[in-house]
């Protein structure tokens, strides 16, 4: 049966961890490989990493990053962040990047997704939705956040797929930070919406939480990121609690 | 022992040379036809379009050499689309034949199912071919990930080695003779990939 998957996210600022990782014992802790190891070792299903460089040189350090942690972890991974280019796309892919997540250049240029999708399959085309409530509806942003776009998430989310996404890493910016579940309502009108499997992102605090974004949620994945920096959880304890409470997950 | 990575420009070389490296072999990463030749076993990775990857093979002109090591019994492993070229044909291709180096066709899941497509992410390798050297010491309760919206579809099942359920219980590990392909990516696997992979370099 295929496995509900546990994703942790890391920023990357200049090639490096940022948001402190507080693990014990690492030599580095800003060390993106070292810390990739360490989620290796708890069992994690894959892990996303988010460039979040502001200079466009420095980004070019971000390929060099990824042939280090393909070198040295032997999971699947995703990377994203300010990419908006076919050429971005093939490099990281290239470098060992299972997947490649795109955002605000794909809300700017959906033909992004049509042309990597076709040049390298669905499968390794990530389109990233931040979204926040509105009145009646849900809103993408972009830009990190930032700007508006006055798209409808769902509306955006159907048309993704339809352009070839093979997956949808759906932020709630209303959870995000909060600790207090994921955006159970949200995630839903997703997943329902699309038949492309969605990770959840954003308000995971305790391990029920999990749960149901999986049950009630109807999630494929859920992605956490400073719960698992901080040690709050770990992704082996989370997936046991999962397991125990009948969910499908890959322990090692 | 020469392990050549067939380099064709279709992604995931890096992460399936690292896989190999770390298990002790450094591997040729070519798209000489020489190199092929004198190579022990040869690896066909994959990542993309079936049409695409054929045109790619068949602008280098590696189509043939790869048909005539495959004869003369040369250990070999396709990976992902890298399996499905072996077959004969697929659905999505629109232009272009498979290598045929195996009868049948790759098909696409279907969502009438209520599955979701792409297939991606950890799921169960159910062995069925015990004796398959590539799957020695793999457990039917061992995982291995997935990333994709076909799967082949042998049209002689005794090729079939190991199976596995999503909507439809298809073929995710080939072996004919020589011949070994999964659909699944071992160098993304973790330790069972690897233990896939050392037995590739070491028994088959």
């Amino acid at each position: 049966m295929l496995s509900k998957r546990i994703i942790p996210c890391l920023d990357i600022k200049e090639g490096r961890v940022v948001k402190g990782v507080k693990f014990l014992g690492l030599r580095d802790a800003g060390d993106p490989v070292e810390v990739a190891k360490v989620y290796d070792q708890q069992g994690a299903d894959e892990l996303v990493f988010l460039d979040i460089t502001a200079s466009f040189e420095k980004r070019k350090t971000l390929v060099e990053l990824v042939e280090k942690i393909a070198a040295n972890i032997f999971m699947p991974f995703t990377v994203g962040g300010g990419i908006g280019e076919i050429s971005d796309i093939r490099n990281l892919l290239n470098a060992g990047a299972e997947k490649v997540s795109v955002n605000t250049q794909a809300v700017k240029f959906p033909e992004l997704i049509s042309s990597a999708a076709k040049r390298f399959g669905n499968q390794c085309i990530v389109v990233a939705i931040d979204a926040k409530k509105q009145l009646d509806h849900w809103e993408v942003f972009i830009n990190g956040g930032r700007t508006p776009t006055g798209i409808d998430a769902l509306v955006w989310a159907e048309k993704v797929a339809r352009l070839g996404a093979g997956e949808i890493l759906l932020t709630s910016m209303d959870c995000d930070g909060t600790k207090n579940g994921y955006d159970l309502e949200l995630t839903r009108a997703i997943t329902q919406k699309v038949n492309i499997p969605v990770i959840a992102s954003g308000g995971a605090g305790v391990l029920e939480d999990f749960y149901n974004v999986f049950v009630k949620a109807g999630a494929d994945a859920a992605l956490a990121a400073s719960l698992f920096h901080y040690q709050e959880l770990n992704v082996q304890q989370v997936k046991k609690y999962l397991k125990e409470k009948g969910i499908a997950v890959r322990l090692s | 022992m020469k392990i050549a990575i067939i380099d064709y420009g279709m992604g995931n070389i890096h992460s399936v040379a690292k896989a190999i490296q770390v298990c002790g072999v450094e591997p040729v990463i070519t798209n000489n036809k020489d190199q092929i030749s004198k190579a022990d076993k040869l690896i066909l990775p994959g990542v993309g379009a079936f049409d695409d990857a054929m045109l790619e093979l068949k602008k280098l002109d590696l189509v043939s050499v790869i048909q005539e090591q495959v004869k003369c019994k040369k250990p070999f492993l396709g990976i992902c689309l890298g399996m499905q070229l072996l077959l004969e044909s697929s659905q999505e291709a629109k232009v272009s034949k498979g290598l045929g180096i195996l009868g049948g066709q790759v098909v696409k899941f279907s969502s009438t199912g209520g599955i979701k497509i792409p297939h991606m992410g950890w799921n169960d390798c159910k062995v069925v071919d015990k004796k398959c050297l590539l799957l020695s010491g793999i457990n039917d309760n061992d995982q291995v990930y997935f990333c994709h919206s076909y799967y082949p579809e042998p049209s002689d099942k005794t090729v079939i080695a190991a199976t596995c359920d999503y909507g439809v219980e298809f073929s995710c590990v080939i072996c004919k003779d020589n011949v070994y392909g999964v659909q699944f990516h071992p160098e993304k696997s973790q330790t069972v990939g690897l233990k896939i992979i050392k037995n590739f370099i070491g028994l088959c």
